[in-house]
C-alpha cells in the first residue's frame, strides 16, 4: 500500500513538474505568426514544387500575406488564388491557365539516329558531352530529366522517345522547363478547350541542314509568317515561333507548313472548318 | 622512384604503337581548320572565300589575351568560312581550304637540320610563341604564351616538362622524344629562358625506358635540365599530380601551378616551341597516334591540322568491322566522337578505335559502399558521395565536398565494381557547382 | 557505315572489377575454413551450410521476384555468401529449420527490406545469427565436439567452447593454443581454425578485395586490450593470443567486419571502426553476460558506420601547402 502511494505521488509530481516546464517554455518561446498564413497554406496544393518562385507552399503563403501583387500559384491556378484572395479579403487578377509544351517532334521515325548514347541516363550529362544521338543538335534527348523533375506525374517519355505532357495533370509549375538542358519545353497558354497551336521545333540550323536531320523540323521557310494575319508568327534564326498571346487559333499556318512542324492540339478534324476558336482570347 | 601520393590506378597500357616510327601523312585534298582549337576566346577569321593561302599563312587572329592564332596548314584556296559539324555533333566555325600543291611561307626554314643558336630575350620568345599560335599540346590546349607570363607577384622557380603520357594507347610523345630529343631539349631551354627559370625537370614514366636513357644521356651536357623517371600510375600526367610527384608540392585547391612556383609544359609543346623559334614555323601539324586493338597497323603520324580523322584511320589500315566507339584522345579522358570527318586539331593527341568488348559499359548496380572510388581518387574526394549528391541535385553539399576539385581523370568509374558512372555525374556536378560559384562571385 | 557509333562520357575502359567477382573471391577465401569445418564436424556442417546457402539464395530470389519486382540479383553471389557466412556462425548440430529461419531473417530483414545489396545498414549474416541467438539460446550455445563424427548430426557429443570456459573462470581446462590455431576447438562452423581463416584473409588481401585496415586494427586493439588485462591480473585473465584465437575473432575480423556495405569507406574510418569493434568485443567478453561479443560489436559499429562516413573524410589534395 505504502509503495503504491509513494509511486503515485512521485509520478504525479514528476508529471506536474514537467507540465509546468512545458507550459512556460511554450509561453516563452512562442512565435507570433499571422494566423492567415496557416489558412492560406491549407488551401494551397502543398506540393512544395517551388513553381511560384518561393521556397515551398509556406513561403508562398507568407509572401501572399505581405502582398498579393503579382503572386500566382501556377499549380492551383485561379481557383486557389481566389480562395487565397478571399482569406486576405482582397481582389485578385485572374491569370490564363498555362501548360507545358514539348517543342520537338523528332521521334525515331522523324529524326534518324546517327549514333547511340551509352552514358548515364540524364539529359544534363548527355548535353554536356555532345549534341545528341541525331543530326539535330537542338532537339530532345529523350533521357527524361523532365520526367524526373515533374512532381505531378504529368510528363512521361512516350513510345517514340519523346516526352508527352498530360494536360490534366500538368500544373505549369515550370520544373520541367528548368530541368531541360536543351530548352525544348515551354510554358504556353492552355487555350480554350485546351486547343493550342505551336511550332514543334527549335532547330536554328539552316533549312537544308534541318531537313536532312529531321523530317518534321522547322526550316525557316517563312510561309507561316506570311500566312498569319495576326502577326503572331516570327521567324528568327531559321526557326518560327508563335506568340500565344497573339495567336487566334485559325490554323492557317498549320495548313501551309511544308514540313508539318506546326502542331495543333485538341482541334476537331480538319474538314469541319469552324471559326469557333476565335470567340475567346 | 617518385610518384604522386594520393590515389591513382593502373590501367592496362596497350601502347600498341610504341616504337613505331613517325610517318608523314599524305596531304589531304581538303582541310577544315576550326578557329577555336584552344581554351579561351575563338580566333577571328582574317581570310575570306577565294583567298589564296600558303602553309603558315595566318587565317585567324587571336581575339584576346587568352586566345591563339590559327594558321593555314596547307597551301591552296579558301573554299568557305562556315559553321561545320565538329567531332561531337555541334556546329563550329571552320575555315575550309582546298589543297593545291604544298607551298610554304618564305620565312619558314624547311631544312631538317638541327640548330641550337638563338639569342632572344624572354619577351621576344613569348611574342614568337604567341604569333605561332602554340597551345598546350597535351590535350588541354591552353595558350602557351599565357602560361609563360605569371601574374604579377608570382615567380616561377621551376619548369616542369610533362612527358608522362599516362593515358593508355597514346604514344605520340614517346616517339617524339625518341626522334627529336635534341630539338625538344632546345625547346626546353627556350621555355626556361622565356619563363626566367634556371631549373627544368622532365618527368617521364618508367614504361618509356628508351626515352629516359636517351634524354638522360643528352641532358648530361646541358645545365639546369634533369630527367626524372616516375613510377607508373595514372593520372600522373595531370598537372597537379605531376608537380606533386616531381617536387613534392601540392597545388592548393582552385589555384594554378604558379602558386607553388612551377610552370608545366607538355613535351610536344617544347618541340613546337623549338620549331616556332628556330625554324620560324607556326603550329600547322602535330603527331597523332592512330591506334586500336583491331586496327591493321597502329601508327604515329605527322598530320596537318585540319586533316579529317577518317583520313588518318584509312591511312592506318581502314576502319575495322568491330569498331564500336571512336575516341579523340586516350581511353581514360578522351571524348567519344560521332563524326569521323571532323578535323584533327591542335589538341588531338590520338584517334582510338575501340571494340565493343573493350569499351561497352556494363549495366550499373547499387553502390555496395566498398570505398574503392575513395581510395583511388587522386584528389582525395569521395566520388560515391558526390554522385549521390548530384543525383539529388544537392549543389550546396556538393560544393562543400569540393566537387570542383575533380580533374575528371575517370579513376573512380574505372574502378567501380558496381559499374556506376561516377564520373558522368561528378562532371555534371562540377560544371553546375562552378557555374553557381561564378554567378555568386559576379554578384559580389 | 551501317553500325551506329556508340557515344558515352569518359572513361571508355573499365578495370574489370565487379560485384560478383568480389563476392566470389570472398567465397573462395572461405573455402579452407569450410574444408576444416567439414572435416571436423562431418555431416552436421554439410547439412547446416547447405541449408543456409540454399535458403538464402531461394529467399533472395523470392523476395526479388514477388515483392520488390526489381532487378535479378542472385547472380552476384551475395546471397550465397550471406548463407555461407551465416552457417559459419552456427553450431553444426543446429536443426535445419532453425537454419532456415535464420536465413529468412538474414536475407529478408537483414538485407532485402532495405532495398537489397548496398542499402543494408547491418551485416545480414550477423543479423540472422543474433536473431537466432536470442530466439534459440539453448540450441545456439551447445557446441558439438570437433572430430566427434556422430552418426546423427543432431545428437552429437557436446562440449564447452574456450570462451565459455574463460567466462566460467576455468582457465586450466582451456585447450592449448596450437589446437585452437589449427582445428581442434569447439564452436561454430567457421570458428574452429584460425589458420584456415588467415589463409583466406591473405588471399583477400592479395586480390585486393579487402584492405588491411579493418582486420589489423581489430586484432591489434584486442591484443593490446587483453595484454593490459593480463598485465593487471595474470591469474584471471589469459594471455592475449587466447583471445585472438578463440571464438569468432578471426572470422569476424577478416570476413564479417570487412563486409563492404556495412563498413566505413575511408582508410582512416576503417581504423576507427576496427578499434571500436576490438574494444566492444573485449568489454563484452570480459565483463558482459555473453561469452562472445564479436557479432554484437560488429553490429553496433555497423550502426555507427554512417556517422564515421560522414565525419571521417579522406585527405584532400592541396589542402596542406608545403612551401
Amino acid at each position: 500500500m505504502n509503495i503504491m502511494l509513494i509511486s503515485v505521488v512521485v509520478l504525479g509530481m514528476i508529471g506536474i513538474f514537467s507540465a509546468a516546464i512545458l507550459y512556460f517554455a511554450a509561453q516563452k518561446f512562442k512565435v507570433e505568426e499571422d494566423p492567415r498564413i496557416d489558412e492560406i497554406e491549407a488551401v494551397l496544393p502543398g506540393a512544395n514544387c517551388g513553381g511560384c518562385g518561393f521556397p515551398g507552399c509556406r513561403g508562398f503563403a507568407d509572401a501572399c500575406v505581405a502582398s498579393l501583387e503579382g503572386k500566382l500559384c501556377p499549380v492551383g491556378g485561379n481557383a486557389v488564388m481566389e480562395k487565397v484572395a478571399t482569406i486576405l479579403g482582397v481582389e485578385v487578377s485572374l491569370a490564363d491557365p498555362m501548360v507545358a509544351v514539348v517543342k520537338c517532334q523528332g521521334s525515331c521515325n522523324n529524326r534518324k539516329k546517327t549514333n547511340s548514347y551509352d552514358g548515364a541516363k540524364s539529359c544534363a550529362i548527355a548535353s554536356m558531352l555532345y549534341a545528341g544521338e541525331t543530326g539535330c543538335s537542338f532537339g530532345c534527348f529523350g533521357l527524361g530529366d523532365c520526367v524526373e523533375a515533374c512532381q505531378f506525374d504529368a510528363i512521361k517519355i512516350g513510345e517514340d522517345g519523346l516526352p508527352i505532357v498530360d494536360d490534366e495533370k500538368c500544373t505549369a509549375c515550370g520544373a520541367c522547363v528548368k530541368a531541360c538542358p536543351k530548352n525544348v519545353i515551354e510554358l504556353r497558354k492552355k487555350g480554350p478547350k485546351s486547343r493550342r497551336i505551336y511550332v514543334g521545333c527549335i532547330n536554328k540550323d539552316k533549312g537544308a541542314i534541318t531537313r536532312k536531320a529531321c523530317s518534321v523540323g522547322c526550316i525557316g521557310c517563312m510561309k507561316c509568317q506570311k500566312e498569319c494575319t495576326f502577326g503572331a508568327i516570327t521567324v528568327e534564326n531559321n526557326c518560327a515561333y508563335i506568340d500565344f498571346t497573339k495567336c487566334r487559333l485559325c490554323r492557317k499556318c498549320v495548313a501551309v507548313c511544308p514540313t508539318k512542324a506546326i502542331v495543333e492540339v485538341n482541334f476537331p478534324p480538319r474538314k469541319v472548318v469552324v471559326e469557333q476558336a476565335e470567340n475567346k482570347e | 622512384m617518385k610518384t604522386f601520393k594520393i590515389g591513382g590506378i593502373h590501367p592496362e597500357e596497350c601502347k600498341l604503337s610504341a616504337g613505331v616510327a613517325i610517318e608523314k601523312m599524305p596531304l589531304p585534298t581538303q582541310v577544315a581548320i576550326p578557329v577555336a582549337q584552344h581554351i579561351g576566346a575563338p580566333a577571328t577569321v582574317v581570310v575570306a572565300k577565294g583567298d589564296k593561302v600558303k602553309v603558315g599563312t595566318l587565317i585567324a587572329q587571336a581575339s584576346g589575351f587568352v586566345s591563339a592564332n590559327v594558321h593555314s596548314s596547307v597551301s591552296g584556296v579558301v573554299a568557305k568560312v562556315d559553321n561545320e559539324l565538329d567531332a561531337f555533333g555541334n556546329r563550329r566555325q571552320v575555315v575550309v581550304i582546298d589543297v593545291e600543291g604544298d607551298e610554304w611561307e618564305e620565312a619558314i626554314d624547311l631544312k631538317g637540320d638541327f640548330k641550337r643558336t638563338f639569342n632572344l630575350t624572354s619577351e621576344e620568345i613569348i611574342e614568337r610563341i604567341k604569333n605561332a599560335g602554340i597551345v598546350g599540346l597535351g590535350g588541354a590546349t591552353f595558350p602557351t604564351h599565357v602560361k609563360l607570363m605569371p601574374p604579377p607577384g608570382k615567380v616561377a622557380e621551376v619548369l616542369i616538362i610533362n612527358a608522362v603520357e599516362c593515358e593508355p594507347y597514346l604514344t605520340s610523345d614517346h616517339v617524339l622524344m625518341l626522334e627529336y630529343a635534341d630539338e625538344i631539349l632546345t625547346g626546353v631551354q627556350l621555355l626556361m629562358r622565356a619563363a626566367k627559370v634556371n631549373r627544368a625537370i622532365i618527368g617521364i614514366e618508367n614504361n618509356k625506358k628508351d626515352a629516359i636513357a636517351l634524354l638522360q644521356e643528352k641532358v648530361s651536357k646541358l645545365i639546369g635540365i634533369e630527367v626524372c623517371p616516375l613510377k607508373m600510375k595514372y593520372p600522373q600526367g595531370s598537372e597537379k599530380q605531376l608537380i606533386d610527384a616531381l617536387i613534392g608540392r601540392q597545388v592548393p585547391s582552385g589555384a594554378l601551378p604558379i602558386e607553388v612556383g612551377a610552370i608545366v609544359q607538355n613535351v610536344g609543346t617544347a618541340f613546337a616551341v623549338y620549331e616556332a623559334i628556330v625554324k620560324n614555323k607556326p603550329l600547322v601539324d602535330r603527331i597523332v597516334t592512330v591506334t586500336g586493338k583491331s586496327l591493321a597497323t597502329p601508327k604515329n603520324v605527322l598530320a596537318r591540322i585540319g586533316t579529317p580523322m577518317s583520313a588518318l584511320i584509312a591511312y592506318a589500315g581502314g576502319m575495322p568491322d568491330d569498331t564500336f566507339k571512336i575516341i579523340a584522345g586516350g581511353p581514360m579522358m578522351g571524348r567519344a566522337i560521332v563524326n569521323i570527318e571532323a578535323p584533327i586539331q591542335k589538341g588531338s593527341s590520338g584517334v582510338l578505335l575501340m571494340s565493343e568488348r573493350e569499351s561497352v559499359r556494363a549495366e550499373m548496380d547499387n553502390c555496395i559502399r566498398c570505398g574503392k572510388c575513395v581510395s583511388v581518387c587522386c584528389m582525395g574526394l569521395q566520388p560515391y558521395l558526390l554522385m549521390s549528391l548530384v543525383e539529388k541535385k544537392m549543389w550546396q553539399e556538393a560544393e562543400q565536398e569540393a566537387v570542383y576539385d575533380c580533374l575528371e581523370c575517370g579513376s573512380c568509374s574505372f574502378t567501380c565494381p558496381a559499374h556506376r558512372p561516377l564520373l558522368d555525374y561528378v562532371r555534371y556536378g562540377k560544371a553546375t557547382v562552378m557555374k553557381i560559384m561564378r554567378e555568386r562571385s559576379v554578384k559580389k | 557505315m551501317d553500325k551506329l557509333l556508340k557515344v558515352s562520357p569518359s572513361p571508355h575502359v573499365h578495370g574489370g572489377d565487379s560485384v560478383s567477382r568480389n563476392m566470389l573471391r570472398v567465397i573462395v577465401a572461405l573455402l579452407p575454413a569450410y574444408a576444416v569445418a567439414l572435416y571436423s564436424f562431418g555431416v552436421g556442417a554439410l547439412v547446416v551450410s547447405l541449408t543456409a546457402m540454399f535458403s538464402c539464395v531461394l529467399f533472395e530470389y523470392l523476395i526479388q521476384r514477388f515483392l520488390l519486382k526489381g532487378k535479378f540479383t542472385i547472380n552476384n553471389y551475395s546471397a550465397l555468401l550471406t548463407g555461407l557466412l551465416l552457417s559459419f556462425n552456427l553450431p553444426s548440430n543446429l536443426p535445419w529449420w532453425i537454419v532456415v529461419i535464420g536465413s529468412v531473417v538474414a536475407i529478408g530483414i537483414g538485407k532485402m527490406c532495405f532495398g537489397g545489396l548496398g542499402n543494408n545498414p547491418f551485416n545480414p549474416a550477423l543479423v540472422g545469427r543474433v536473431f537466432l541467438l536470442f530466439s534459440f539460446p539453448v540450441q545456439m550455445t551447445t557446441w558439438p565436439r570437433p572430430l566427434g563424427w556422430a552418426s546423427s548430426y543432431l545428437d552429437a557429443e557436446t562440449m564447452a567452447t574456450p570462451l565459455s570456459l574463460l567466462k566460467a573462470g576455468k582457465l586450466e581446462q582451456m585447450p592449448d593454443a596450437l589446437n585452437m590455431f589449427l582445428l581442434d576447438t569447439p564452436g561454430s562452423l567457421g570458428e574452429i581454425s584460425a589458420l584456415a581463416l588467415l589463409i583466406g584473409g591473405i588471399y583477400l588481401l592479395i586480390t585486393k578485395v579487402i584492405t588491411w585496415h579493418i582486420p589489423v586494427s581489430i586484432l591489434l586493439t584486442v591484443t593490446a586490450f587483453a595484454g593490459i588485462l593480463y598485465g593487471v591480473d595474470a591469474t584471471t585473465y589469459p594471455l592475449p593470443h587466447i583471445h585472438l584465437l578463440s571464438g569468432g575473432m578471426m572470422l569476424g575480423a577478416i570476413f564479417m567486419a570487412t563486409d563492404y556495405v556495412t563498413s566505413p569507406m575511408t582508410h582512416k574510418g576503417m581504423l576507427i571502426y576496427g578499434f571500436f569493434i576490438g574494444v566492444i568485443t573485449m568489454v563484452i567478453r570480459v565483463w558482459g553476460v555473453y561469452p562472445e561479443g564479436m557479432s554484437f560489436a560488429i553490429l553496433i559499429m555497423n550502426a555507427f558506420t554512417p556517422i564515421i562516413n560522414k565525419y571521417v573524410k579522406p585527405k584532400r589534395f592541396g589542402r596542406v601547402v608545403k612551401k
